[in-house]
């Protein structure tokens, strides 16, 4: 309990006199405080080098960058010792956009720098409008003439095929681009006077969030097929689809439901006052307000279920994870899985950290 | 503007106390249940007749059955001429052996952590929050694949890696010394719960009669008799013993002990330091949420550190801090069921299994649910039972 017994003290330390090399200065306040600070600091100061330093030795010092094309050889040799980042070079193709055919991979790429680019401009402040819908549907339907193709002189590509990243951006994307309207729907349902629309968001939140998502995934793949008259067949990426948005709606309706209770009263009798229609009302007055108070809790939502989107890999869906798994059954790579997971990792953490940074970003100016 | 003009009479209202409000109302919610039960209804029939065409019987008859898959690694007795209704419920023990001590060892881990980041250290701090950073950042299932990657790779069991004495570490999982569990041990740890509540009782009336006459009177006299003295004075009368069996090396594999397998040591481990990054964000909020003014006002007083810590700023923070953790704990157990992507067989994975070798997808399917439902109710209960306890009681 020592280590947060200095929360409170801050103001003491700053009123120490301001003496001495700035460095020394910084060092006392920060590591050497007191005796068991200054032990703390040296125990942690050890374990540190010691991990940098092994890290260093295996992922740098040992490590095998560049082999020839399918040898694995050199990789063999370090085994145990240092990396073997060769694999990545070896494996990226696959790994980032599946079995899409190799010559039309330009294709699947554009897509992802679209997807980053919708992503980025519906950051700025400045496109909070109605138009950023009209770009996002826009962006949406060119991203899908670039997977499908078919027209303008593009092979038709299947969505068997499609595969890694654009993968699992396009479930992320689309789950939230029909989740978000459905849970405003619900959120507004759980609300609502009207006693069976009420009990009929309650029981679709309660039983959604009750349940894992794999056995949503499950049901998406197993039972689904069953559900539809014979003959009729939806694609697999299709059914996991619906079922990423059912479960995204649950989490965002919860969401926006918050944002909806910190809207004030006043708000809603002054919008009645006006007569407003009930759709009007929420649309023009209430959901812009509470919508915006829960930008940062939604931001949270996103990286969430992003992060969820990689489940898919259970019902057996390329994206970037199943991929990653795929590339490393090939038996002359096999024992280097490590390095593609560290690799797949890296890619998800830049997504997740930029998101959460921007999260964070939301809450520090949200006050202005 | 003339203000003179009489207002118009009230409209009539045709449908006695149905206004037009009211009827708009229940159009729609006339129109809403309508599309619901038309949706559920038209799959409902398609699935009748998908399953008549595919000659499937509907029906829980099969839980009868014997189950004839192997379960590698579980809590409750099993074999493979049990019936899938037995598999199930030691899959149900599995999901919960792992939720429930997962739970416990996040909460702890992500205390600490979230202590950590508060610390004056700076390295501390640091080093705290890129930890929670980094975990919070990368998929669940791509940590738990990498773990299970990393315990395959271990060495075998010959050259199993020693960390303690006693302790092993290979790739037939973790290997710990053990205290075997009878009925008499089981006995003594009893007497140990039933002083724990006795002690229990005894602050509560210890507490209210402090409430009267403002007297401080110590509980700790009462708990170290009833929690520590009386077990031991009951296991030294019936002479139980306590010895530590301890793991041995026998061929290829090992004897005695207690044995975490590599699949459950994964899973449980990328619980863990998965859901305690979550955590030591929730602690850290919770500890920063008490103003400073209660942490001044307790110094004034001249508390002592522990007792302030106890009675003033943990009380406090509690309540910032359950909710939260109760989504976090539900979160937890409902990611158990990735176990399934590295094949350790909690509840969905049997399920599954039963669902590949009987075809019947809905049941299975069906009774996750049920499993997971009955699982996240009870523990929103008991939270939401905890967390009326400890809020706010304002006049």
């Amino acid at each position: 309990m020592t280590v947060i017994a200095d929360i409170p003290d801050v103001p003491r330390a700053a009123r120490r006199p301001q003496i001495g090399n700035p460095v020394v200065r910084w060092l006392r306040t920060n590591l050497f405080s007191s005796i068991p600070n200054g032990i703390l600091s040296i125990v942690l100061l050890a374990v540190l080098a010691k991990g940098i330093f092994s890290f260093v030795q295996w992922g740098i010092a040992n490590a095998v960058w560049l082999t020839p094309a399918n040898d694995s050889s050199a990789c063999r040799a370090v085994r145990g010792l240092g990396a073997c980042w060769a694999i990545i070079p070896e494996k990226y193709r696959f790994i980032l956009f599946g079995t899409y055919p190799f010559d039309e991979q330009w294709r699947p790429a554009l897509s992802v720098v679209l997807f980053i680019a919708l992503y980025f401009l519906s950051t700025r402040r400045a496109f909070w409008r109605r138009e950023l819908i009209y770009l996002w549907i826009g962006a949406l339907a060119l991203i899908s003439v670039l997977m499908w193709g078919g027209v303008l002189g593009l092979s038709f590509v299947s969505q068997d095929r499609w595969g890694g990243l654009p993968v699992t951006l396009i479930l992320a994307t689309f789950g939230l681009a029909f989740g978000f309207p459905l849970g405003i729907l619900v959120a507004l349902g759980r609300r609502s006077k009207l006693p069976a629309i009420r009990s009929l968001s309650v029981l679709y939140v309660e039983l959604i969030r009750g349940v894992p998502l794999v056995s949503l995934l499950f049901v998406a793949s197993v039972m689904f097929p069953l559900f539809m008259p014979s003959g009729f067949n939806i694609d697999k990426l299709l059914r996991a689809q619906i079922a990423i948005i059912l479960f995204a709606g649950a989490y965002l309706a919860e969401v926006i439901r918050g944002g909806l209770q910190a809207v004030p009263r006043g708000q809603y009798e002054a919008a009645d006052a006006l007569g407003l229609s009930y759709w009007r009302k929420h649309r023009l007055i209430v959901l812009p307000q509470a919508i915006r108070h829960v930008i940062p809790p939604l931001v949270n939502t996103f990286i969430a279920f992003f992060k969820d989107t990689s489940l898919v890999l259970i019902i057996g869906i390329f994206d970037l994870l199943t991929t990653a798994k795929t590339a490393i059954i090939d038996p002359a790579w096999q024992q280097f899985s490590v390095e593609v997971y560290i690799f797949v990792a890296a890619i998800y953490f830049i997504f997740c950290f930029a998101m959460s940074r921007y999260s964070r970003s939301l809450e520090a100016t949200s006050g202005r | 503007m003339t203000t003179d003009t009489p207002r118009p009479p009230p409209r009539p209202r045709f449908f006695g106390a149905w206004g037009p409000r009211e009827l708009k109302g229940l159009f729609w919610q006339v129109l809403v249940v309508a599309i619901v039960v038309g949706v559920v209804g038209f799959l409902w029939s398609n699935t009748v007749t998908n399953l008549s065409a595919r000659r499937i019987t509907t029906g829980f008859a099969f839980l009868g059955r014997e189950a004839g898959m192997p379960i590698a690694d579980s809590l409750l007795a099993y074999n493979p001429r049990d019936t899938y209704l037995w598999a199930f419920v030691v899959g149900v023990g599995n999901t919960l052996r792992v939720a429930v001590i997962g739970i416990v060892l996040a909460t702890i881990l992500g205390t600490l952590i979230g202590i950590s980041r508060l610390s004056a250290n700076w390295l501390l701090s640091r080093l705290a929050a890129v930890y929670v950073e980094t975990l919070r950042d990368i998929p669940l299932l791509l940590q738990l694949l990498f773990w299970y990657v990393l315990m395959q790779a271990l060495p075998a069991a010959r050259a199993a890696w020693r960390p303690i004495d006693g302790v092993f570490l290979s790739n037939r999982g973790l290997i710990l010394p053990a205290i075997p569990l009878g009925p008499p041990q089981l006995w003594v740890l009893g007497t140990a719960a039933v002083g724990l509540a006795v002690v229990y009782l005894i602050r509560r009336w210890l507490v209210a009669q402090q409430m009267r006459d403002g007297k401080l009177r110590p509980v700790w006299p009462f708990a170290v008799s009833f929690i520590l003295a009386l077990p031991v004075l009951v296991s030294i009368l019936l002479r139980v013993s306590w010895t530590i069996e301890w793991p041995q090396l026998r061929g290829f594999n090992f004897v005695g002990g207690l044995t975490l397998a590599p699949e459950y040591f994964a899973l449980l481990i990328a619980l863990v330091t998965y859901t305690s990054a979550f955590i030591a964000e929730i602690v850290r909020s919770g500890i920063q949420s008490v103003p400073r003014g209660q942490w001044d006002a307790a110094n004034a007083l001249g508390l002592r550190r522990s007792f302030m810590l106890r009675q003033i700023i943990l009380p406090q923070a509690l309540r910032v801090i359950v909710p939260p953790m109760t989504s976090q704990y539900l979160n937890l157990t409902k990611n158990s069921s990735l176990a399934v992507a590295i094949g350790y067989q909690d509840v969905v994975s049997i399920a599954n299994t039963t669902l590949n070798q009987t075809g019947q997808a809905i049941e299975a399917i069906a009774l996750i649910m049920a499993v997971f439902l009955t699982i996240s109710l009870s523990i929103s209960f008991f939270m939401n039972w905890y967390n009326s306890r400890i809020a706010l009681v304002e006049r």
